[in-house]
């Protein structure tokens, strides 16, 4: 198999592209993907101020490698959630890419900062592990994201594609009329974007191996039998017999089926009683987890 | 030859040589589902693998989301 642009022996074979590449016409490749999707959904600009969420896998590093490269200056920011030594292996993994390439990196730590970690909190709670930590996550990064212009998401072909599969079998309209590449700012929200839309998870892991980045290979060990993985593995099955379906699933749904998903009635956002940041209720959700998880058997009895 | 899989990390022996899609298929593996690595080049479906060489098959989803 050999590349399609130099002939040389092929690294990657994109077979929905119906192409193989070499190494560097393989990263340049990617590039290109993430250039032309930043450009096509207007996400920033050479002077905005750009805050990416870093997790120490191989989307968020291989992103930070991506903008740097096309000359976007971007922060970055870690939440440290305290799940064992998975986390200290992924903030170490961090601290190390950051640093070879001299890159501003904000730590937050959430059994230091706000008292409890997401293992504790999962047990505290009527919800899943994943759901828990998505929920502190978007919470996190939102308060980390004031002052900047966008926050940028690290989210891939697949986590979009499994996510959307997801609201389309439980009919979760709500969430179908808020999936897109872009989320504007609404009052107390940042603006958000997620430039890896147009590349596989398959390719940003080939893109971080190819450009030497080493990142958490392990899976999170609290995510076993997480929905999105399951579903990502169905997918899987569906793109090897059919090569490109999940890129047409989900940018068909965003060319000519979101629009039919559209939030109507703008739900009136208030301030979280004690944190002051928005919410629907009187305290918002991640102040309830914390209360739960650093008090428990208060809440419980009250 | 040594294969090395993951989540978690073990190793298995395979007789070779073989092809890469002949070995996903013998160790019923999807191969989009994984990133074939020989010591720092990553391999196609087509390239062929010998007795003696190490070949890391990396899941492509890690990390959580």
């Amino acid at each position: 198999m050999n590349c399609r642009v130099c002939k040389q022996r092929a690294a990657v074979e994109i077979r929905r592209h119906n192409a193989a590449f070499c190494p560097d016409h393989f990263v340049e490749h990617v590039q290109r993907q993430v250039a032309r999707t930043i450009h096509d959904y207007e996400m920033f600009g050479p002077d905005d101020r750009l805050l990416l969420g870093v997790s120490g896998g191989k989307d968020s590093l291989a992103l930070w490698d991506i903008l740097t490269g096309l000359g976007y200056a971007v922060d970055g920011v870690y939440l440290h959630l305290g799940i064992g030594e998975y986390s200290s292996e992924s903030l170490i993994l961090t601290e190390q890419f950051a640093a070879e390439r001299d890159l501003a990196l904000r730590v937050v730590d959430l059994p230091v900062d706000y008292g409890f970690s997401i293992p504790q909190a999962a047990a505290t709670q009527g919800r899943s592990a994943c759901s828990v930590c998505g929920l502190s996550k978007r919470y996190l990064l939102n308060d980390a994201a004031a002052g900047y212009d966008a926050l940028v998401m690290g989210h891939n072909l697949d986590d979009e594609a499994a996510t959307l599969l997801g609201n389309v079998l439980k009919w979760n309209t709500e969430y179908l009329g808020r999936q897109a590449p872009v989320l504007p700012a609404v009052e107390g929200l940042a603006r958000k974007v997620k430039p890896l839309i147009r590349v596989a998870e398959r390719e940003t892991a080939a893109y971080a191996v190819l450009r030497g980045i080493e990142y958490e290979v392990e899976e999170c060990p609290m995510v076993a039998g997480n929905t999105i993985n399951r579903l990502k593995e169905r997918m899987s099955v569906l793109e090897a017999n059919s090569p490109g379906v999940k890129q047409q699933f989900l940018f068909g749904f965003f060319e000519r089926g979101a629009g039919h998903f559209e939030v109507g009635e703008k739900t009136e956002l208030g301030s979280c009683r004690s944190c002051g940041s928005p919410t629907t209720g009187d305290v918002c959700a991640f102040c309830r987890v914390r209360d739960r998880a650093t008090h428990p058997l208060e809440v419980r009895e009250s | 030859m040594k294969v090395v899989l993951r989540h978690p990390r073990r190793e298995v022996v395979v007789e070779g040589p073989s092809i890469v899609r002949d070995l996903l298929a013998h160790l019923d593996i999807v191969p989009e589902s994984v990133l074939v690595i020989r010591g720092n080049e990553l391999l196609t479906r087509s390239d062929k693998v010998e007795d003696d060489d190490t070949i890391e098959l990396r899941p492509v989803i890690s990390g959580g989301m």
